[in-house]
């Protein structure tokens, strides 16, 4: 069935998934359905421990067996330990058919190619993969069906009960004996546990992993002991290093600092650019560049940000420190001034569900009013592509980008036009992430492309001095000096798909197949 | 009269014609011209290789008006011939000659170019010359230099090596490149032709580059080198006539050719004495700001 990207969803996908195709953004408002609940099982007797000696035993406690689901956040990025040090665990204990439900997997992750070869793990639901599980995904080697889905998407997922967890590992910075659980102190410091909030609340059983204990209480707890079953204390969660780096230094690459320049004028220029405006940029080189000059303009104007979601980094917290937002709403920290900001008043915490989940009353992303964002291919639909690499291996995350998307009144894309040898605006995108729908700007070192269906955006930059040009424009730009890329070669085989933020499927990935020279 | 001679060239944005990533797409950035680099930002072992991607840049890249020059290796060099060879058959625009001291090198030059011009079918006359002043003997002759050759440009001047050969360096200020400036500037004034300033290397330094830039386009340099995109839009600003500088040229060109009709010599325009001395001053900003692809108007 074709969808409303256009993409065609085999019906044995639909099928077998129980999902239908995607219908568009909004095609869910106002759906009622009732919480899934999580198995709770009390602590009454005030003699009972919660801390168990290792993870082996500890899964022993929580009735590990086959075909389970295993929840993981990302926090630690590509310094995570936690995902490996338990699943070899759980290989070791002779366990199988595991799927493993986590907020993200890198290339931190290598290490469970092994389990996805014999076995032990037959699923993986992620916000995206990349290294050797993206390689064996896309090669067919994983049993079931990849499924990527959004941050929002996964806290939908888990709230619906379309996903039951049936134990979540919390790798928490510090803890102590009873589960209060926080993002900050310790030595694998990393700011916030946003991403698993949803697994404390709806998990059957609650594991937190700490490399730093501390007394009872461990307050403010950022997830409480009343959803944390057992405490495990290890040498290392995580590697510091790849944690929280040092700040990126500003790039100096004038082809993004051109592009962010561009961004900024037509930040400042489009209708929400005043005082109380709302803003959320990710972590590339360009987003960054573009924060660091929109703070200029926003001095030089007197213009105030009323708040900045994120995914946070330095520039961002920057505004904060010197005074020009009232507030910063966290679910990740990807630098060390952004984790040491979170102690900060006006540094607030949030869930990945009051971050981005559809299937609630209301997130955080509904109120943006920009997005920065970056994606690997953008289409003349102005559909994006984050998460598939243009050699159709799984490379990428999705992350918050389908959410803030369809949530922003603004949504920009920046992306070089040109991608090594891949062009980065193209006729059709290897495959769907984000909708069209969502995009209002796409902005690359060639020119600008503003998506027709906003014509008002169009109405308010006729006399700005930027180089705006059509998508298909750029395109043929794109075209012209690489070439019309041939397609990638795909087998009939579904290895995966693309969840809509609203759990409908907005495309699929398809087994690899050599490349083959055509005749011609 | 080559009709590129007196094109606009604000800015010529130094590029490495070794490394690809440079050399793809520079214009994106809008300068008025790029300079190929085969002289000092290439490895002596390497001078090949750039040559090897000189060629096919400049036959395979469409760089979208922007004007190709290519600096070739010293004529004191083993390579210069064959850079010059390469360069014309890939089918730049023009040549640099880096540390011209005398007209006799432009005119070896000149006579290597109209040589690979048949060689390669390229009309003769199409690849220009520019000269690069880098001592003390070079500034001395500027005006020898200027003159020297139908095909030449223009004259710019390299700031680093001429401070070294004035036993001095580089401060900023500009006072040690004062002398050579001046007397660059006035013989490539005195010869028709254009004159153009040196880098400013220190990148992080954007208010002493303005300054720099705000001095030169006073002193009636034509443009400067460049060594980093970001300093594009400060030249492109400083040297762009504003809107009131072309209302006022408008003003006098249309007045002195009407009052000149009628056999008036001097009159005022906007409380300002004008008479015919400031008709070319005010054609040339018309120009420049058509140039510059800012003028509205129908002259």
């Amino acid at each position: 069935m074709i969808n409303a990207v256009g993409r065609d969803i085999p019906d044995e996908i639909l099928k077998q998934t129980g999902k239908q195709p995607f219908m568009g953004n909004h095609h869910f408002d106002g759906y009622e359905y009732k919480k899934d609940g999580p198995v709770t099982k009390c602590v009454i007797n005030n003699t009972d421990s919660k801390m168990v000696d290792n993870i082996r035993e500890v899964l022993v406690k929580c009735g590990i067996k086959d075909g389970m689901t295993l929840g993981f956040h990302h926090h630690f990025r590509e310094g995570d330990y936690i995902v490996n040090m338990v699943m070899e665990q759980v290989h070791n204990l002779g366990i199988k058919d595991i799927t493993i439900c986590a907020s993200s997997l890198g290339k931190a992750h290598d290490p469970l190619l092994e389990y996805i070869e014999d076995g032990t793990i037959v699923g993986i639901q992620s916000s995206g993969v990349r290294g050797k599980i993206g390689q064996a995904i896309s090669d067919g080697k994983l049993k079931g069906l990849a499924i990527m889905r959004s941050h929002g998407g996964r806290v939908r997922a888990i709230e619906s009960g379309e996903v039951r967890i049936d134990i979540a590992f919390i790798g928490a910075p510090t803890s102590d004996d009873y589960g209060n659980l926080r993002g900050i102190g310790g030595k694998s410091n990393c700011g916030v546990l946003s991403y698993s909030m949803v697994d404390a609340d709806y998990a059957d059983k609650v594991v937190a992993i700490t490399d730093c204990l501390v007394s009872f209480p461990n307050f403010p707890a950022h997830i409480s002991m009343t959803k944390v079953d057992y405490v495990v204390v290890v040498d290392e969660i995580g590697n510091p290093d790849k944690i929280a780096t040092g700040a990126a230094k500003p790039t100096s690459d004038m082809r993004k600092l051109m592009m962010a320049d561009y961004c900024t004028e037509f930040v400042v220029n489009a209708p929400y650019f005043k005082d109380g405006f709302s803003y959320q940029t990710g972590v590339g080189g360009a987003s960054i560049a573009s924060t660091v000059s929109l703070a200029k303009v926003m001095k030089e104007r007197n213009v105030r940000m009323r708040f900045g979601v994120g995914g946070l980094t330095k520039p961002m917290c920057d505004l904060l420190e010197n005074g020009q937002v009232d507030a910063l709403l966290d679910t990740q920290d990807f630098d060390l001034s952004a984790v040491e900001s979170v102690i900060k008043t006006k540094h607030f915490r949030i869930s990945a569900g009051e971050y981005a989940d559809p299937f609630n009353k209301g997130a955080v992303v509904n109120k943006l009013d920009y997005v920065i964002l970056a994606a690997l291919e953008v289409d003349v639909n102005f559909n994006c592509n984050v998460v598939v690499g243009s050699d159709g291996v799984v490379t990428g995350a999705q992350g918050g980008h389908p959410d803030t998307a369809a949530g922003a009144k603004c949504t920009i894309v920046i992306s070089p036009l040109i991608q090594g040898r891949i062009p980065a605006i193209c006729t059709n995108v290897t495959t769907v992430t984000t909708p069209g729908e969502s995009i209002d700007v796409v902005i690359t070192d060639y020119g600008i492309a503003i998506n027709p269906k906003r014509q008002d955006l169009i109405e308010c930059m006729k006399e700005v001095d930027l180089p705006f040009k059509t998508i298909e424009e750029l395109r043929d730009i794109a075209y012209s000096i690489v070439g019309e890329p041939e397609r990638v070669q795909f087998d009939d085989k579904v290895v995966g798909i693309i969840e809509g933020r609203d759990g409908t499927i907005m495309d699929v990935v398809r087994k690899i197949k050599k490349f083959e020279f055509s005749e011609a | 009269m080559n009709p590129n001679k007196k094109r606009l060239r604000r800015t010529m944005m130094f590029l490495n014609a070794q490394k690809p990533g440079l050399v793809k797409d520079p214009y994106i950035y809008n300068p008025d011209s790029i300079m190929l680099d085969l002289e000092d930002a290439v490895a002596e072992n390497q001078k090949d290789v750039a040559r090897f991607s000189l060629f096919h840049a400049l036959k395979e890249i469409d760089y979208r008006g922007c004007e190709r020059v290519v600096r070739i290796n010293g004529l004191d060099t083993a390579y210069w011939k064959e850079d010059i060879r390469c360069a014309v058959a890939g089918g730049c625009d023009a040549i640099r000659i880096p540390k011209t001291e005398s007209p006799e090198e432009v005119r070896a030059v000149e006579a290597e170019i109209a040589i690979a011009e048949k060689d390669f079918n390229i009309p003769v006359g199409r690849t220009l010359i520019m000269a690069a002043i880098e001592s003390a003997r070079g500034v001395m002759k500027a005006l020898d230099v200027c003159e020297s050759s139908e095909r030449l440009f223009g004259i710019a001047l390299s700031g680093g090596d001429y401070t070294k050969d004035l036993q001095t360096r580089i401060t900023g200020t500009g006072v040690e490149l004062m002398g050579a400036r001046q007397n660059m500037i006035i013989a490539a004034r005195a010869a028709k032709v254009q004159c153009f300033d040196t880098v400013f290397t220190d990148l992080d330094n954007m208010e002493g580059f303005r300054k720099e830039v705000e001095t030169i386009h006073l002193m009636g340099f034509d443009g400067k080198s460049i060594v980093n995109p970001r300093q594009i839009p400060v030249v492109h600003d400083i040297f762009t006539p504003t809107q009131k500088d072309i209302i006022f040229a408008e003003k006098v060109v249309k007045e002195i050719e009407e009052k000149r009709e009628k056999g008036i010599g001097v009159f005022t325009v906007d409380g300002k004495m004008i008479d015919i001395a400031f008709y070319d001053g005010a054609k040339r900003t018309i120009e420049l700001a058509k140039a510059s692809g800012v003028y509205k108007g129908e002259l």
